[in-house]
């Protein structure tokens, strides 16, 4: 009875991961198979292409698109973890007017819809005239109010006596920020990056929305453009070629981090 | 000169930040208030138009059309994610080997780009050559307009969102899980409480605040959705995949209408806060 329970537990969940799995499976070989042979389900392509790819690469600037979304991505990345330990330190370990208030408004802003400010900050953007720049996908992402919180609830588990050590042997706040503290909150560096990186990377509203031209689109936007619009001449493989393209540095990344990826995903699902 | 550093440089630590703040965040929530009273677009002169955003609103029949979506979509997303994701967690929960490539497994969709997902059950979703359609065919079964029927679109739109986030729910509710000692299950057992006031008495109550995470993290969700009409259906057919987000998409890069879709997004934002307030206060009131 016992082992029959088991064999059902392992049955199922068996199942359930091939659910999972196996249409990214079925996406990678459509995308080696022949346009022709592409609709019969088979766990090897049917005739070996990678004429998809040399197609895709042919007509969408694909290589300067995986460019400029590792630029925008990291960079982004780079500015969140930069800025929000710095804004993190002050409300955690500084004292000055209006802490509380900062506090709030952090808070505030995390309840606060995206759709409200979406309008607005395109219209920033023309104003600016950064529409059809990079600058109009890396400035507004400088900073989060999410990393702002987690540092600082990671700050305050700090000793005071480690910054008082710190600053009695001449160090000031932007040293102690990332030459002490920096090496001992490395889970929350870790969450935060992988977070932003991923929000980034995976993002496609709003670069919609500001970039026009094809050679500063990022990844996502170039392909769903070439997937909704005619330039895959309604080809399959063309079509899902670029999508594996798209998911493979995340599903390469995942593999090798996948316990970090999970942890924080799941306490920015605990935030809210 | 010391004093005076000490005194400023906390705001000079946090300005990066403020900046940031005002430009990106602050000053957009009192523009988008200004929107509302105006029609504008972006080339011509802003024109004062009163509460008429409002006005048409209440009379766009896609404005009503893009809501109801989007509850079609939570109504349908939301109990499947819990469900799916509960039964998952609890097969993890049992003491067996690979648990952790079966959770790598699950939440595989939950880092990949949407628009890989939505190309990828696009095809999926294929009337004739879908591999969904082929599997029903094979079992004997007729194949489903998945698609291109108005009634069943939005539906298949909420199955794929379920397919991409559930993993994320399985690993919420496995933590969840995991804080009840096993000696309470076997206690029950001891005091003969079935399988059902066992999970309704033991097992509930330690999920309850990640079910109350799902219907919040869902119905933003629901109000989010864009990528995924976007790409598979257009909002079509005949608007029945319309999601909110799409709706104020079109209306502001599609038409120009600054106004409007600045209404439309103040509407919605602040539909999406009023439920989480109500949920907020529903589940403060089951803990006292």
């Amino acid at each position: 009875m016992r082992r029959l329970k088991k064999i059902l537990f392992y049955f199922i969940l068996t199942i359930a991961a091939l659910t999972f799995l196996y249409p990214f499976y079925w996406m990678i070989v459509a995308s080696l198979t022949p346009e022709e042979n592409i609709g019969n389900l088979s766990l090897v392509p049917q005739g070996l292409t990678f004429d998809h790819y040399s197609d895709m690469v042919e007509k969408i600037p694909i290589w300067r698109a995986l460019f400029n979304s590792l630029l925008v991505a990291t960079i982004s990345t780079f500015g969140v973890l930069v800025f929000g330990s710095m804004t993190g330190y002050a409300l955690a370990k500084m004292r000055f007017k209006g802490r509380n208030l900062l506090f709030f408004t952090i808070i505030f802003t995390m309840t606060l819809p995206f759709q409200i400010t979406l309008i607005p900050n395109y219209i920033i953007m023309v104003n600016f005239k950064w529409v059809d720049t990079l600058a109009a996908l890396i400035v507004p992402a400088l900073n989060s109010a999410f990393a702002i919180l987690l540092f600082r609830q990671a700050f305050l588990t700090i000793p005071d006596d480690l910054i008082h050590a710190a600053r009695v042997d001449g160090c000031g706040d932007l040293r102690i920020i990332f030459q002490i503290l920096w090496p001992n909150i490395l889970p929350s560096l870790i969450t935060v990056g992988i977070l932003t990186f991923m929000t980034s990377w995976n993002d496609v509203l709003w670069p919609l929305i500001v970039i026009r031209q094809e050679e500063l689109m990022t990844m996502p936007q170039l392909v769903t453009l070439f997937a909704v619009g005619g330039r895959s001449e309604a080809q399959l493989g063309v079509k899902l070629a670029s999508a594996v393209l798209l998911a493979l540095p995340i599903i390469i990344a995942y593999i090798f981090l996948q316990k970090y990826f999970i942890q924080s995903m799941a306490s920015s699902g605990i935030k809210a | 000169m010391k004093a005076f550093w000490n005194k400023i440089s906390p705001y000079l630590i946090i300005s990066p930040y403020i900046i940031h703040l005002g430009l990106f965040v602050l000053f957009p929530v009192i523009f988008s208030i200004v929107l509302v009273l105006h029609k504008w677009n972006i080339i011509s002169p802003m024109e004062y138009v009163g509460l008429d955003n409002f006005q048409r609103l209440f009379s766009d029949r896609l404005f009503w059309k893009a809501l109801w979506n989007t509850f079609i979509f939570i109504l349908v997303h939301i109990p499947l994610q819990i469900v799916i994701a509960l039964f998952l967690a609890y097969f993890l929960n049992e003491k067996i080997l690979a648990r952790s490539f079966f959770r790598a497994a699950f939440f595989m969709p939950v880092v990949i780009s949407g628009v890989v997902i939505t190309i990828l059950w696009q095809q999926l979703y294929g009337l004739e050559s879908g591999v969904i359609n082929r599997m029903l065919i094979s079992l004997g079964l007729n194949r489903v307009e998945w698609l291109s029927n108005p009634n069943i679109a939005m539906i298949s739109i909420a199955i794929m969102a379920t397919w991409k986030n559930v993993g994320l729910y399985v690993i919420l509710f496995l933590v969840g899980l995991q804080t009840v000692p096993r000696s309470y299950y076997e206690a029950a057992e001891v005091e003969g409480a079935s399988a059902w006031q066992q999970f309704r008495y033991i097992t509930i109550p330690a999920i309850n605040p990640t079910i109350f995470m799902v219907v919040i993290l869902s119905t933003i969700g629901g109000f989010s959705l864009f990528i995924e009409p976007y790409i598979m259906t257009d909002g079509g057919p005949l608007n029945s995949t319309l999601s909110a987000m799409l709706y104020i998409y079109k209306q502001a890069f599609g038409y120009y209408h600054m106004g409007y879709s600045a209404t439309l997004s103040i509407f919605f934002a602040i539909i999406i806060m009023g439920v989480v307030v109500v949920q907020k206060i529903f589940v403060e009131n089951e803990e006292h």
